[in-house]
């Protein structure tokens, strides 16, 4: 079984690194949205260091949407995943396995993007290393719970904004903690409860999304 | 209590419940829903502070209460759906969602009227406002994800999960919001207080619930006939009934 | 078991709820006198099923597909088995070009070439396994499911053109119906 996980888990990194340029696109998007904003709102700091770490987790929130549907969309359409099902291997399993190496190649390159992110909005040293450990611990959440509504679309010829409907409001909380977080760090104070919070429903969803997401998967090969 | 439904799941019989059940339900929410309008609206006593202003509640906390209900009974039967394979079950969560979200909104628009008064303004983002208004884009949600699919069973089975996830969520957001108000209160926003209520305002409005419950509840049985009608339309009973129905 | 019927009669419908990807409306699928759904994975290691989508992924070579196929399905397997099968399939020289540059008929015969690397499952469920193959590749599948016939193994397939295995056969027609 370990053998067959690992195989999973290998394949996509393969993937992945075959498709690279198509995963560039949404750190691109991370990118330019985020320039946006002064642009719009003014190149004032002090704004800037305000609105800084909403507008950087709502646009990890939009980019992490974008790449969300190569989780299970390319092995729905040419059948490897029905060959996965119909393998001995316990379905929410290789479901996990398969968001941790998405998790891997599409998320965490915006990660490490996030330094140059925090330059451009003017946060400050501790309210950038909050806003690290949020994400650290918030977008592991994003493709779990993600990986639920992408199972639930991909019958569906186009999921994508309908994608985008489903997930949001479902993200208002992470998105929350997680700004307070930072917001409670650019004043100096601890913020450790916040990052409790979010590590708490990372947990519950680390442990009820792979049965989510297996019914999900299930449900589209109906 | 499983032995008792578990005759419900066919849609037949269902169906035949509802229509036993309708008369009932329709007379009770009639004479309870337009008691506790006319006792709320014309005859309860104004508030000293706000005047007769307040007597939006009568129709914005029993929405607001009610809009939490139906979400919870929509996530109740897709449970029931997913865990037994109940068809029936999918087909009732799917009756109640366009329901709920017209009574989210109703909860969402008599606040927003009760705050033109009160705070000066039509929106402000108060705690339960904002969390009424992320529960009505969880319902919309819902209601497309089911619209998407073809077939209509699938699109059941997919609407139900993302009911669930809603379900699971709501307390989440709830807290978050409430939290985020707190953090955010700016000197504008004046929370609610909560001051006990007083009897001759406490019983309109307890009853002005529950009608609104039983309108629900009615609207809700002959939404879920019809689409069990709409759904099984192949079947001979259904066929059936339409020939009796024509034959009047 | 060979079923037929016209466009719409149901087939592929039958053999995706015999493979327990689809559940049921009514009734159950027994395998062993259990149920599969509740016995997923048992049965799933006694199963081997081709579908209208051929489970190949473009992206990847044809060695790379079956490597991943096998360690997904507990196959063992080295390389030198997965070269030999591929030769067999009339592959050679092809086995490390990307999917996507092969031809229709090419790219079923790497995903045909799971029917010679796995030897233990007992049941084969095949949808339409002929379709884009030439002559020599039906020949070649042919014989194969004969060989899985005499080895007590059972096959459940649908076809449009005429079966023609040297083993004794039962048909299922289906009808299409409103």
């Amino acid at each position: 079984m370990s053998m067959a996980l690992k195989a999973v888990f290998e394949r996509d990194l393969a993937l992945a690194y075959r498709q690279r340029s198509e995963l560039m696109q949404p750190m691109m998007f991370f990118i330019l949205v985020i320039s946006l904003f002064p642009l719009g709102i003014g190149p004032n700091p002090e704004t800037l260091q305000k609105v800084g770490p909403g507008v950087i987790w709502v646009a990890a929130i939009l980019s992490s949407l974008l790449g969300m549907e190569r989780l299970f969309k390319d092995d729905y359409n040419d059948g490897s995943l029905e060959q996965i099902m119909l393998s001995a291997t316990p379905l929410p399993l290789v479901v996990l396995v398969k968001v941790l190496a998405h998790w891997l190649t599409s998320i965490v390159p915006l990660l490490l993007l996030s330094p140059l992110l925090a330059l451009f909005l003017n946060l400050t040293e501790p309210m950038y290393w909050a806003l690290l450990s949020t994400l650290l611990l918030g977008t592991p959440l994003l493709s779990l719970v993600g990986a639920i509504a992408v199972g639930l679309t991909l019958g569906l010829n186009r999921g994508g904004v309908l994608l985008a409907l489903l997930l949001l409001p479902v993200f208002i909380p992470l998105l929350i903690f997680a700004t307070a977080a930072v917001e409670a760090a650019s004043l100096q104070l601890p913020y450790s409860a916040q990052l409790a919070i979010i590590g708490a429903m990372l947990l519950i969803s680390l442990a009820l999304a792979p049965f989510a997401i297996a019914y999900a998967l299930r449900v589209s090969q109906n | 209590m499983w032995k008792w439904l578990h005759p419900y799941a066919k849609t037949q019989n269902a169906y035949q419940l509802c229509e036993r059940l309708l008369p009932w339900f329709v007379v009770s929410a009639f004479i309870s829903f337009t008691l506790g309008m006319v006792w709320g609206l014309l005859f309860a006593p104004s508030d000293y502070q706000q005047g007769d202003s307040f007597r939006i509640i009568y129709i914005h906390v029993p929405s607001a209460i009610l809009s939490m209900g139906a979400y919870s009974a929509m996530a109740i039967s897709a449970f029931i759906g997913l865990v037994w394979q109940v068809r029936t079950a999918f087909m009732a969560m799917i009756a109640l969602a366009p329901i709920g979200a017209v009574v989210t909104f109703i909860a969402l628009f008599t606040g927003a009227a009760w705050g033109k008064p009160m705070w000066g303004t039509w929106w402000v983002w108060d705690a339960r406002l904002t969390s009424e208004l992320i529960l009505l884009f969880l319902y919309l949600g819902v209601i497309s994800l089911y619209a998407s699919f073809e077939d209509k069973q699938q699109a059941g089975k997919a609407a139900g999960v993302m009911a669930i996830v809603g379900v699971v969520n709501l307390p989440i957001i709830h807290f978050s919001v409430e939290w985020w108000n707190t953090l955010h209160q700016g000197a504008s926003i004046t929370k609610f207080d909560k001051p006990s209520v007083a009897p001759d305002m406490l019983w309109p409005l307890l009853i002005s619930i529950l009608g609104l419950a039983l309108v629900m509840a009615a609207i809700f049985i002959r939404r879920l006939q019809n689409e069990i009608l709409r759904r099984e339309l192949h079947r001979p009973w259904v066929q059936a009934l339409v020939a009796e129905a024509k034959g009047k | 078991m060979y079923i037929k019927g016209p466009n719409g009669a149901g087939k592929t419908s039958l053999l995706r709820v015999l493979t327990g990807l689809v559940s049921p409306d009514e009734g159950a699928v027994l395998f062993e006198e259990q149920n599969i759904i509740k016995s997923r994975e048992q049965y799933h290691q006694q199963l081997l099923y081709f579908g209208h989508a051929l489970g190949v992924n473009r992206s990847l070579n044809a060695l790379e597909n079956l490597r991943f196929w096998c360690a997904q399905h507990g196959v063992e397997h080295n390389d030198a088995e997965i070269y030999e099968v591929l030769a067999l399939l009339g592959l050679v020289g092809l086995e490390d070009v990307t999917v996507s540059h092969l031809s229709a008929g090419q790219q079923r015969r790497v995903a045909l070439a799971r029917f010679w690397l796995q030897t233990a499952a007992r049941v084969w469920i095949l949808d339409e396994p002929f379709t884009a193959l030439d002559v020599q590749g039906i020949a070649l599948l042919n014989n194969r499911i004969v060989a899985h016939l005499k080895q007590g193994g059972c096959v459940v397939m649908t076809s449009h053109q005429a079966l023609d295995v040297d083993y004794p056969t039962k048909e299922l027609q289906l009808e299409y119906r409103i």
